[in-house]
C-alpha cells in the first residue's frame, strides 16, 4: 500500500466514521446508547475534509451531529464511546453525552444541543486568538442548515467580518432540519450568498467529495490564518438515515431523493477513485476495515467495562 | 479615607485588573469612545486601545456567546449588558451555554466570563429599563451572581469576579451610581459569597441586597429610635448564598425580614425564608416576611413607580409586625 498518499488518510477517515456511526446506531437501537443522539452517515466528507486541514492547535466548535468532527480531529474512540455509554472514563466524565461531546484538551469546544448557539463561541473564541493571545489559530464553526435562520448566526457571522477574525464558518446543508427543507425556512435559494452581508466571501461546495471540501475548506483556514478574516462555506450534503430516534422520513423526502444522494455517497464514491487510480487496492480496503472493526470493537468493551459515574460526581464540577 | 462614587469604583476595579491580566479585556454597547451609557468605562478605550476595549454592535446574543467563547479558549472577558432587561437576549448563551460548559464537559474548561449588567427601578424608565431580574439568575446551577450596595464592595467584588474561574453575573443599580462611599487607595479584594453584617443588632435581622441595603439602613435607624436593634445583612452575592452568616444572625435575633427589589413571587426572598424555616425553624420567634417588589412590571407614573419598589416605611412596618406592636410612625 503506497501509504504517503494522502488521499487514502481522508479515506480511513470517513471509513472510521461510518462504521463508528453504524455501532453507535446499532447499540442505540438496542437502546445501550440512551438519549437523544444524531448520526452523521452520509456527511462524512464534510467533516474530514475540514478537519485534514487544520493543525492540532485549532479550535473545533461543533455541533448536535458532530461525531465525525470530533473522529476527524482525532478523537480516541475509547473514550467517545464511554462518553456515548454515560461511562464516568468517557471524555466528559458521562455528563455531556453525545451532544456535548468536548475536549478543551484537544482544542474541541464542544458539540451542542442548542441549534446555531456554536456560532457567537466560535466567534468569541476567534476573538481571544486576534486580540489576546495573538496567535495564528484558527476556529472551525460547523453547523446545520437548520440554524441559518436563527438570530445567533446573523449577530455571530457580522461580528466576525465586522472584526476580521479568524474562524471559518461551515454549514452542512442536509437540506433538512428534522423535517423542514430549506426551501421552506430560507428567504434566499442560495445560502451562501449570506455571506455578502457579512463581508466575507461565501462558498457553496460539493459536501459530497472529500477534495472538494478540502480544497475549500483549505483556502479558507488559510485566508483566517493569515489575518484575512473569516468564510462561510456551505457544504450541500445528505444525511441518509432518520432525525434522531425516528427512521422513517416518509413524511418529508421521497425514496427517489434519497436514492439519488445514496448513489452520491462520499466513501462509496471516494473508493471508486481510489481503485481506479490504483492508489489502494481491495484488499487494503479489506485490511483497513478490519483494522477500522477492532478499533471499534476495542471501543465499545471498553465503555462497557468502565464505571458508571458515582452519587458523588452528580454534584461535582458545577464550579471551578 | 477618600470617598469616590460606586461608578468610580467600578471603573478603578477594570481599570487595575486589566493593568494587572493582559487576558482582561471589556466588549459590550457604547462602552468605549462613549464611556458606558453610565460613565462606567470611561477613560478605559484611551488606556488600554481597541483591541482590549471593544465596542459592539447592538448584538447582545453575540456579545454574551463571544464572552463565554472567549473565556472558554483562556481570556477573561468582563462583558456590560446595557441593562438587565437586555440579559434576555443573551439568556441562551448564558443558561444553556456558558453556565453548564464546565459541567457538561466533565470539568476540564474554565469560563472566567463576567456579565456586567445594571437595573432597578427608580429612574422613570419604564417596564423595559427598570427591572430587577437576579432571581433568574440565581436559579442557574453553575452562576455566580453578585449585586453590590456600596462604593466599597463594588470595587472588591468585582476584582474577586474578574479573578474568579466561573461565570459571574454582576448587577450593578443605576441609583447607586453617583453614591460615595470610602475606598481604600491600597488594594483589596472582596471575597465572593461572603454576606457583610453593615449594622449589628439584636432584636431582628433584615437580609438585604443592592439598592435595598441602604434603605435598610433608614429603617434600622427608625427603629433603633423606637428601640429595635435591626441587624442588617447585605449579602453581597445571591448565589452562592452565605447561609452561615444568615443562619447565625437568626439564632440571635429569632426575627427576620428579607427586603428585595425585585418581584415577590419566586424571587431571591423566597429562596432565603425557605432556607431558614427549614435549617433554623427552632431559633424563630416569628413567621418570616418579606418585604418585595410588587408582582407587577414597572411602571412609568412617578405616582405608581415608588410604589413598585419597597420603601424604609414598609421595612419599619414589616419589623414592626413581627413584634406584634403599632408602627411607630
Amino acid at each position: 500500500m503506497t501509504t504517503q498518499h494522502p488521499w487514502i488518510a481522508l479515506f480511513r477517515q470517513m471509513l472510521l466514521i461510518r462504521r463508528f456511526e453504524e455501532k453507535v446506531r446499532e447499540l442505540y437501537t438496542q437502546d445501550r446508547i440512551k438519549g437523544m443522539l444524531h448520526l452523521c452517515i452520509g456527511q462524512e466528507a464534510v467533516a474530514v475534509g475540514a478537519m485534514s486541514v487544520l493543525r492540532k492547535d485549532d479550535y473545533l466548535v461543533s455541533t448536535h451531529r458532530g461525531h465525525g468532527h470530533f473522529i476527524a480531529k482525532g478523537a480516541d474512540l475509547r473514550l467517545m464511546m464511554a462518553e456515548l455509554f454515560g461511562k464516568r472514563t468517557g471524555y466528559c466524565k458521562g455528563k455531556g453525552g453525545s451532544m456535548h461531546i468536548a475536549d478543551i484538551d484537544m482544542n474541541h469546544l464542544g458539540a451542542n444541543g442548542i441549534v446555531g448557539e456554536g456560532l457567537p463561541i466560535a466567534a468569541g473564541a476567534a476573538l481571544a486568538i486576534k486580540n489576546i493571545k495573538q496567535t495564528d489559530q484558527v476556529v472551525v464553526c460547523f453547523f446545520g442548515d437548520g440554524a441559518l435562520n436563527i438570530g445567533a448566526f446573523h449577530e455571530a457571522l457580522n461580528l466576525a467580518g465586522l472584526w476580521k477574525l479568524p474562524v471559518v464558518y461551515i454549514c452542512e446543508n442536509n437540506s433538512y432540519a428534522i423535517s423542514t427543507h430549506i426551501k421552506k425556512a430560507c428567504a434566499i435559494d442560495q445560502a451562501a450568498q449570506r455571506a455578502d452581508s457579512y463581508a466575507m466571501p461565501g462558498v457553496t461546495v460539493d459536501g459530497m467529495g472529500v477534495l472538494a471540501v478540502r480544497d475549500q475548506v483549505d483556502a479558507a483556514v488559510k485566508r483566517a490564518r493569515n489575518g484575512g478574516g473569516p468564510s462561510f462555506l456551505v457544504c450541500q450534503t445528505y444525511r441518509f438515515l432518520g432525525h434522531g430516534r425516528n427512521p422513517d422520513c416518509s413524511l418529508y423526502r421521497t425514496k427517489e431523493e434519497e436514492r439519488e444522494w445514496k448513489q452520491r455517497c462520499p466513501i462509496e464514491v471516494f473508493r471508486g477513485r481510489l481503485l481506479k487510480d490504483n492508489i489502494v487496492s481491495e484488499n487494503d480496503i479489506g485490511q483497513m476495515e478490519g483494522d477500522i472493526a477492532r478499533d471499534i470493537t476495542a471501543s465499545v468493551e471498553f465503555a462497557e467495562q468502565s464505571p458508571y459515574p458515582l452519587p458523588e460526581d452528580l454534584e461535582a464540577d458545577i464550579y471551578a | 479615607m477618600r470617598e469616590i462614587t460606586y461608578r468610580e469604583a467600578l471603573r478603578e476595579a477594570m481599570q487595575e485588573e486589566m493593568r494587572r491580566d493582559p487576558a482582561v479585556f471589556l466588549m459590550g454597547e457604547d462602552i468605549g469612545r462613549y464611556g458606558g451609557v453610565y460613565s462606567v468605562t470611561k477613560g478605559l478605550l484611551k488606556e488600554f486601545g481597541d483591541k482590549r476595549v471593544l465596542d459592539t454592535p447592538i448584538s447582545e446574543a453575540v456579545i454574551a456567546g463571544a464572552g463565554t467563547g472567549a473565556a472558554a479558549v483562556g481570556a477573561r472577558p468582563v462583558i456590560e449588558i446595557m441593562y438587565v432587561n437586555f440579559m434576555t437576549f443573551c439568556m441562551d448563551q448564558i443558561v444553556n451555554q456558558a453556565a453548564k460548559m464546565r459541567y457538561m464537559f466533565g470539568g476540564k474548561i474554565k469560563v472566567p466570563l463576567v456579565i456586567r449588567t445594571q437595573g432597578g427601578a427608580g429612574t422613570y424608565c419604564a417596564a423595559q429599563h427598570s427591572e430587577s431580574l437576579e432571581a433568574w439568575f440565581t436559579h442557574v446551577p453553575g452562576l455566580k451572581v453578585v449585586m453590590p450596595a456600596t462604593p466599597y464592595d463594588a470595587k472588591g467584588l468585582l476584582k474577586s469576579s474578574i479573578r474568579d474561574d466561573n461565570v459571574v453575573i454582576f448587577i450593578e443599580h443605576n441609583l447607586l451610581y453617583n453614591r460615595k462611599g470610602q475606598v481604600p487607595q491600597d488594594e483589596y479584594l472582596v471575597p465572593l459569597g461572603v454576606a457583610d453584617i453593615k449594622r449589628e443588632g439584636q432584636d431582628v435581622t433584615v437580609i438585604t441586597y443592592s439598592s435595598m441595603v441602604s434603605v435598610s439602613l433608614e429603617a434600622a435607624d427608625e427603629l433603633a429610635a423606637a428601640g429595635i436593634s435591626a441587624e442588617v445583612i447585605d449579602l453581597r452575592t445571591l448565589r452562592p448564598l452565605d447561609m452561615a452568616t444568615i443562619l447565625n444572625s437568626v439564632q440571635k435575633t429569632g426575627r427576620v425580614v428579607v427586603c428585595e427589589p425585585d418581584c415577590k413571587t419566586g424571587g431571591v426572598g423566597a429562596e432565603i425564608v425557605s432556607q431558614i424555616t427549614e435549617r433554623a425553624f427552632d431559633d424563630l420567634d416569628a413567621p418570616p416576611v418579606r418585604v418585595a417588589g410588587r408582582d407587577t412590571p414597572i411602571p412609568y407614573s412617578p405616582a405608581l413607580e415608588k410604589l413598585a419598589v419597597p420603601d424604609k416605611h414598609e421595612i419599619v412596618k414589616a419589623v414592626n409586625g413581627l413584634f406584634n406592636r403599632k408602627s411607630g410612625l
